[in-house]
């Protein structure tokens, strides 16, 4: 028996900052930034924006897509993600409980750096392949965390991709052929208790964090499964910049057009925990059926978590079923100024 | 005095390494010394590292290295000089054997720099500056070396193309040294497009930050000619210490190191040479115009035409002084405390003929100059083959 996503949905906040501003705060130089990074502007949450609500959001447009799932009968419910609202009490009860999925439901958040999301979505897929649950639903959600003035600054963003998974061949729109996961302890990226932001080890997190890992889990899955490169339709890489994905997906053999659809970085920012997901939202609001689908997540310290998927006939029926993920990125944006930005984003402390 | 001879060296790859640790890279680079010279039995190891303390938490760094060669019970010494510290560890072993206190030194230097954040790095290099009048006002070292490019614009009509000169020239050098930790090819357009570190000096006018060690085993001529076999026998003829103000304000002119300046005239006058008899020349050039201004003040240029004369490929390999073959700090890597002795590395490579597709032929009699902060110290040795 088979088993695969049977309904996905994004949701990215409407507020973008350009990377020109955040520059001038810092007097940086925005040139040398978007050449190295290609990078250009990043999502912004609202006031009323943060993880739970935009899975929740993203949960919705999912059971738009599912052919008429009811919430009840989803049995678990993964968040994914490193801006959990709270450091204990978890963020899937509150989803869970928006979107009807409670009380008979198992749920958990999980925390992996970047990689959280494709994390709900493995755990959500095993339970239902082993039969436990009928349909699960796993998100990958952040208000990524970035230090004013750090590198990180220019790159973490808000957005949310949510896939419930199921066995039901009448809703299956992309079948999970394969899923790899490579792991090793390496500490590229961490953030302790009580701190406000994360630490990174400068140009550790490169080669021996996100290549290292990336570069084998695909490597890992497309042996396991004996595809190669150019079987592929589409390709996703985690995407914490613009440059990273595409070099990380041309070094193993795949072509522009291929990384081109979910490549969304440049112009929403690294999502963390949605970053690959949403990516994924974006190739499947456009894949036709029997597409090969490559998706690799990295988290930091550190793992990346592969999934090939083939599209059914069902995709492409229900791809206009709820909104997609590009004009989310591309249209009605809201431009902040970076004073605007750092109340946002809880930059600025309030006095008592 | 007694002569003294370098009869091995050793290197590690320059670059980030960031699965070895400063012992680790230490005893590479010492052992493969070792193995170079055929011996293995010494009277004292010096050490030259700028730093442990602040980069990796460690002092006392002589006898740990000792131990890790295992080798507890020989003498050691740590020296230090900011970015000299190389340096002054084979002028430190070359006094030695020279007195007769030693025959046979293991002359080292090491620093392991990418274990901390580029911001830690910073802060613990801004240490060679005067804290005083210098380091607690902010500034680091781009910006001490940018005012020491704009004043020799300024005085030399020296220009921003001429200092990118010198950034293409080391790394077309490095691509031929398999040890450098940056391969590649670098324009004139590439230097005047990367990003601005402290006006006028960009990012491609500066070192890196880099992990590495050196070693050389140096003897007593005597004892040298016994153990080089059918080698040529690299002799060290000249070798020069010097001091300036380490702060540039207390400095009597900033368009001159005059450190270099009488560290070289020393080194010259022991070796009884002259400028014009050097063949080939490693020089420090944590920055471009660091170059520019060591070819001035050691007198292989006039003050204030270093700038024309690397624009003339006058300092390229097949030029009239080929300065920096090894690719310099530049590309080569810049771990501070092994640079001193990894230039010497390079001049010996120079002399034995064995110096690969980057050898200046013909090379006879080379110097090697390293300084320390802005210019507050500097070391210069003069070799020569037998």
């Amino acid at each position: 028996m088979s088993d695969g996503i049977v309904g996905w949905g994004a949701y990215i906040p409407r507020r973008r900052i350009k990377l020109e501003e955040i520059a001038k705060v810092w007097g940086a130089d925005a040139p040398s930034y978007k050449r190295g990074l290609q990078l250009y502007e990043k999502s912004v949450p609202g006031a009323d924006e943060d993880t739970v609500t935009m899975s929740v959001e993203a949960a919705r447009n999912a059971l738009a897509r599912s052919g008429g799932v009811r919430p009840v009968q989803i049995g678990c419910v993964y968040v994914g993600s490193e801006s959990h609202p709270y450091a204990v009490k978890p963020s899937g009860t509150i989803v869970a409980e928006a979107i009807g999925a409670t009380p008979e439901v198992h749920v958990a958040d999980l925390e992996f750096a970047c990689k959280a999301g494709t994390e709900g979505m493995f755990l959500a897929h095993s339970l239902v392949k082993a039969g436990e649950v009928e349909f699960g639903l796993g998100i990958g959600a952040d208000t990524s965390q970035g230090a004013p003035g750090d590198a990180l600054e220019y790159s973490a963003a808000a957005g949310a991709a949510a896939f419930i998974f199921g066995a039901d061949p009448e809703r299956i729109v992309a079948e999970v052929v394969a899923t790899y996961s490579w792991t090793t302890d390496t500490p590229d990226f961490w953030r302790r208790e009580y701190m406000h932001y994360p630490r990174h080890g400068g140009r550790f997190t490169g080669e021996p964090a996100y290549f290292r890992h990336t570069l084998s889990s695909a490597e890992g899955i497309m042996a396991k499964t004996g595809l190669k490169p150019s079987d592929f339709a589409h390709a996703i890489f985690h995407q914490p910049n613009g440059k990273f994905p595409m070099r990380a997906g041309t070094k193993l053999g795949f072509e522009r057009e291929q990384l081109q659809t979910g490549w969304l970085s440049p112009w929403l920012g690294n999502t963390y925990s949605g970053a690959s997901p949403i990516g994924l939202t974006a190739v499947l609001d456009i894949a036709t059926p029997g597409d090969l689908i490559l998706l690799t997540s990295f988290g930091s310290g550190a793992g990346s978590d592969s999934f090939v998927f083939r599209t059914t006939d069902r995709v492409a029926e229900v791809q206009a079923s709820a909104t997609k993920t590009r004009p989310q990125l591309e249209d009605n944006k809201i431009y902040v100024d970076y004073g605007t930005y750092a109340k946002l984003r809880g930059k600025i402390r309030m006095g008592e | 005095m007694r002569e003294v001879a370098v009869i091995g060296t050793g290197l590690t790859d320059f670059g980030e390494v960031w699965g070895k640790s400063l012992r680790t890279l230490w005893a590479e680079a010492a052992l493969a010394a070792l193995a170079d010279a055929g011996v293995d039995e010494l009277d004292l190891i010096t050490v030259g590292c700028m730093s442990p303390g602040l980069f990796i938490g460690q002092e006392h760094l002589a006898s740990l290295v000792a131990d890790e060669l295992g080798m507890a019970g020989v003498g050691a010494a740590r020296v230090e000089s900011a970015c000299a510290s190389g340096g002054l560890a084979l002028r430190a072993g070359f006094a030695e054997v020279a007195a007769g206190l030693a025959d046979v030194v293991l002359v080292t230097g090491v620093e392991k720099m990418t274990d901390v954040d580029g911001a830690t790095a910073t802060y613990s290099l801004g240490t060679a500056a005067d804290q005083e009048w210098e380091g607690f006002h902010g500034i680091t070292f781009p910006g001490l070396y940018a005012m020491l490019a704009r004043a020799h614009m300024e005085a030399h009509g020296t220009t921003r193309e001429q200092l990118a000169a010198v950034a293409v020239k080391n790394h077309a050098n490095g691509l031929l040294n398999p040890h450098a930790q940056y391969h590649l090819r670098v324009t004139m357009e590439d230097v005047l497009r990367s990003t601005m570190v402290a006006e006028p000096l960009r990012l491609l006018d500066c070192s890196p930050i880099t992990d590495g060690a050196a070693a050389l085993v140096i003897a007593s001529v005597e004892r040298a000619r016994e153990l080089v076999g059918d080698r040529p026998l690299v002799k060290i003829t000249g070798s020069g210490l010097a001091t300036d103000a380490i702060s540039l304000a207390n400095r009597g002119s900033l368009t001159e190191l005059a450190a270099v300046r009488l560290a070289g005239e020393r080194a010259y006058r022991m070796s009884g040479r002259t400028p014009s008899d050097i063949h080939v020349a490693e020089v420090h050039d944590c920055f471009t115009i660091a170059e520019i201004m060591a070819t001035e003040a050691l007198g292989f240029f006039d003050e204030g035409s270093g700038g024309s004369a690397v624009e003339k490929g006058l300092t390229a390999l097949g030029g009239r002084i080929p300065v920096n073959p090894s690719g310099g700090l530049k590309s080569k890597g810049h771990p501070v405390g092994a640079t001193g002795v990894a230039q010497i590395a390079e001049i010996v490579a120079q002399l034995r003929g064995e110096a690969g597709q980057r050898q200046v032929e013909g090379a006879r009699i080379g110097l090697a100059q390293n300084m320390g902060g802005s210019g507050g110290t500097s070391v210069v040795h003069i070799l020569e083959v037998a």
